[in-house]
């Protein structure tokens, strides 16, 4: 790979969405002299994925996760901000790069029951991407692949069509799909979610297992904290299009620093009836990704609120932790931060000093 | 010990089809005391929903109780005709917290008229003893009373399952179902409305059946449950019973299958296979071709209800139950080696 850049890197990506409805709101506002109202679903958002690495993306419905994932496979163009892949900005890709990079950023779609086409069979299936990509492979290229998620023997699984499998099963030809073509990188947009509570378990152990062996690595979008840890190496909670923390797995879980993390691992169910849960303090619902609150967009919700949270808070490494990234103005001394930009080059995932 | 306010008593349930017909519920039994909050787990299609819907006489047009008793209060109701359903069942005594509250919420009536509506169908409540009624209950629920005339398209997904659980409420009922009550709410969203279902048994004089496919929800807010598979109830007990000696290899391995945010390191249990179509007489265990230890007896009958050690009422319907113990003896090993990560951040 090329020099060890990142294998994916997404700095200050925004995607805002205009709402302006027809041609008559665009004179008016034209003549009123009013931008157009956006939905800023991805607001400036630092993402680095490093070779082999499982990224989970998580955060409540509406917080713009599947419009960063929509916008990283390149359905969406960026309003604002960078992608690079392999250390080259997506900008500048030819059409020809396009299609490359489809080869090697694959995606594996929520619903397998919608994602599969019900009249292609299995070999079809896989074979298409192969066929697009003009990739040389014959029958057994395509058993092996259906071995390595499981689905075994592949001889009986390779004639059968959609309705013929079980939601587990259709989730697996889904991720085979997505891993024949060698990618880099498999997007994952809560591949679980769907799955009935031992299938689930089944789909995570696979995903595990399959990104050690082909060495890809995954961006892991879900909105259930419980799953995600058993997945991902590096957990970034999202919150209305912004990431408002990011850390390794572990370090999250034990020690959330954003109140916002705090109250999402505190409303997590646990499993035991003798566990004695701490519940989180935090009322209300995400607001609205219209009219967004003037800086932190979490205050209104925040235990914690102080009067500085009007102002937009910088990504900082709490108690001086490197491989942790928060945004969130308890962790900063702001008298020592004063001469600082309002908002530093803090995208280059953890290096600054 | 409290009377059972709800007691299922082998019950069968069948969809007629064209074809074989479905055996959906089979030989099930459990009973919910007065007071308590009774959790029913399973997976999609295990015959939950179907066995809410025959408490209330919502089965479809194709479906029926064909044997066993199912008794409200000690009377018996599973041959009740649509009319006894209204007078004695529905909203008066049983009110039902659907899963989606977006869909079942008359979209073109404000929530005042809707409770009024109510109000004239169930009770002599004037419109304004109605309207007094829904704001207090609106004050339980958390929803500000002034917003009692909005139409539904105005509240978020989170307070229009708060407004089911008002109108739930109304008639004050003595036994709420809840299908399913946050399946799709965001954890935090859901946290909240499973504090306002916690609270109402302070307050009110309810007790609760509450399905879902999640047993964190169970284990946190119930005081007994059953799980069930395939149509057949595996085991019953109180969630500590449950919890602390499951003796269903299905209890057992759901439980382990279940990702659990204390501990991201553990392996989950995969469960292979997937329930059987029941199609036909359902005289074996439904569990039999995905469990690890079935031998040739789980398919020659169907499984007796055994007590797990002596208690009448925490109940395996497992051949082997009382060999689990042993069999599963890896499985049942809790995480204690491994301790649970939240405590450091807390």
């Amino acid at each position: 790979m090329s020099d060890g850049a990142p294998v994916l890197e997404l700095r200050s990506l925004e995607k805002h969405f205009d709402t302006t409805s027809g041609i008559t709101e665009t004179i008016r506002n034209r003549l009123v002299g009013e931008g157009p109202k956006l939905v800023r679903a991805v607001d400036d958002l630092n993402l680095t994925l490093a070779e082999n690495q499982v990224q989970g993306v998580i955060g409540e419905s509406g917080c713009g996760k599947t419009t960063l994932l929509r916008t990283i496979i390149g359905l969406y163009d960026p309003t604002g901000g960078e992608m690079r892949f392999h250390g080259r900005p997506t900008s500048e890709f030819t059409k020809d790069e396009w299609k490359e990079f489809r080869r090697h950023v694959q995606i594996v779609f929520q619903d397998p029951f919608n994602s599969l086409d019900p009249k292609f069979s299995v070999r079809r299936t896989l074979a298409e991407p192969l066929e697009i990509h003009g990739i040389d492979y014959d029958r057994t290229d395509i058993e092996e692949m259906l071995e390595s998620v499981g689905l075994t023997p592949a001889s009986q699984y390779i004639q059968q069509f959609p309705n013929q499998l079980s939601g587990g099963e259709k989730q697996r030809v889904a991720i085979a799909r997505a891993l024949i073509t060698e990618p880099d990188v498999i997007l994952a947009d809560e591949p679980a979610s769907m799955l009935d509570v031992s299938t689930q378990a089944e789909i995570l152990n696979l995903l595990n297992e399959l990104t050690d062996e082909f060495g890809v690595s995954m961006v892991y979008i879900s909105h259930d904290l419980s799953t995600v840890s058993y997945i991902c190496d590096h957990i970034n909670v999202m919150y209305l299009g912004r990431i408002v923390e990011k850390a390794p797995t572990r370090a999250l879980l034990a020690d959330p620093k954003h109140p916002y993390t705090q109250a999402l691992i505190r409303s997590i169910p646990i499993p035991d009836p003798h566990y004695d849960r701490e519940q989180a303090t935090i009322g209300g619902e995400p607001g609205d990704p219209i009219d967004m609150p003037e800086g932190c967009r979490f205050k209104n919700r925040c235990p914690e609120r102080m009067d500085v949270c009007d102002e937009t808070p910088l990504d900082v490494a709490p108690d001086g932790d490197g491989d942790r990234e928060v945004a969130c103005h308890l962790y900063y001394d702001h008298e020592e931060r004063a001469g600082a930009e309002p908002k530093p080059a803090a995208s280059d995932g953890g290096e600054r000093p | 010990m409290a009377e059972p306010i709800l007691e299922f008593d082998d019950v069968d349930i069948r969809y007629r089809t064209d074809g074989d017909d479905v055996r959906a519920v089979n030989g099930a039994s459990f009973a919910i005391d007065e007071g308590d909050y009774f959790g029913l787990v399973g997976e999609s299609g295990c015959g939950k929903s179907t066995i809410a819907d025959s408490i209330v006489g919502g089965l479809d047009d194709n479906g029926e109780v064909v044997s066993g008793e199912i008794r409200f209060k000690g009377e018996q109701i599973q041959d009740y005709s649509e009319s006894e359903f209204n007078e004695n069942v529905r909203w008066k005594e049983v009110s039902v917290i659907p899963q989606s509250s977006m869909n079942s919420l008359d979209p073109v009536m404000k929530l005042s008229e809707q409770a009024v509506e109510m109000a004239k169908y169930h009770t002599d409540l004037s419109r304004p003893a109605a309207l007094d009624r829904l704001r207090e209950l609106f004050d339980v629920v958390g929803l500000s009373e002034s917003r009692i005339s909005d139409y539904p398209h105005q509240f978020s997904g989170g307070m229009q399952q708060r407004a089911i659980i008002a109108f739930a409420l109304f008639l004050q009922p003595s036994l709420i179902i809840a299908d399913e009550p946050t399946t799709a709410l965001d954890v935090i969203m859901q946290d909240q409305i499973m504090d306002y279902i916690n609270g109402l048994k302070d307050d009110w004089d309810v007790s609760m059946l509450l399905i879902t496919h999640d047993i964190s929800l169970v284990f946190e807010n119930c005081d007994s449950m059953a799980v069930m598979h395939g149509g057949q109830i595996a085991e019953t007990g109180t969630v500590d019973d449950v919890f602390d000696r499951p003796r269903h290899p299905y209890a057992i391995l759901l439980q382990n299958a279940f990702p659990d945010v204390r501990f991201p390191d553990r392996e989950l249990a995969v469960i292979d296979g997937h329930p059987p179509q029941l199609r036909d007489e359902v005289d074996f265990c439904t569990f039999a071709d995905r469990c690890p230890w079935a031998e040739p007896a789980c398919r020659e009958g169907a499984p007796p209800a055994t007590p797990v050690a002596g208690d009448d009422d925490h109940l395996a319907w497992c051949v082997r139950a009382g060999e689990m113990s042993e069999l599963a003896a890896n499985h049942l090993e809790r995480s204690t080696e491994s301790t649970s990560i939240l405590e450091g951040g807390q």
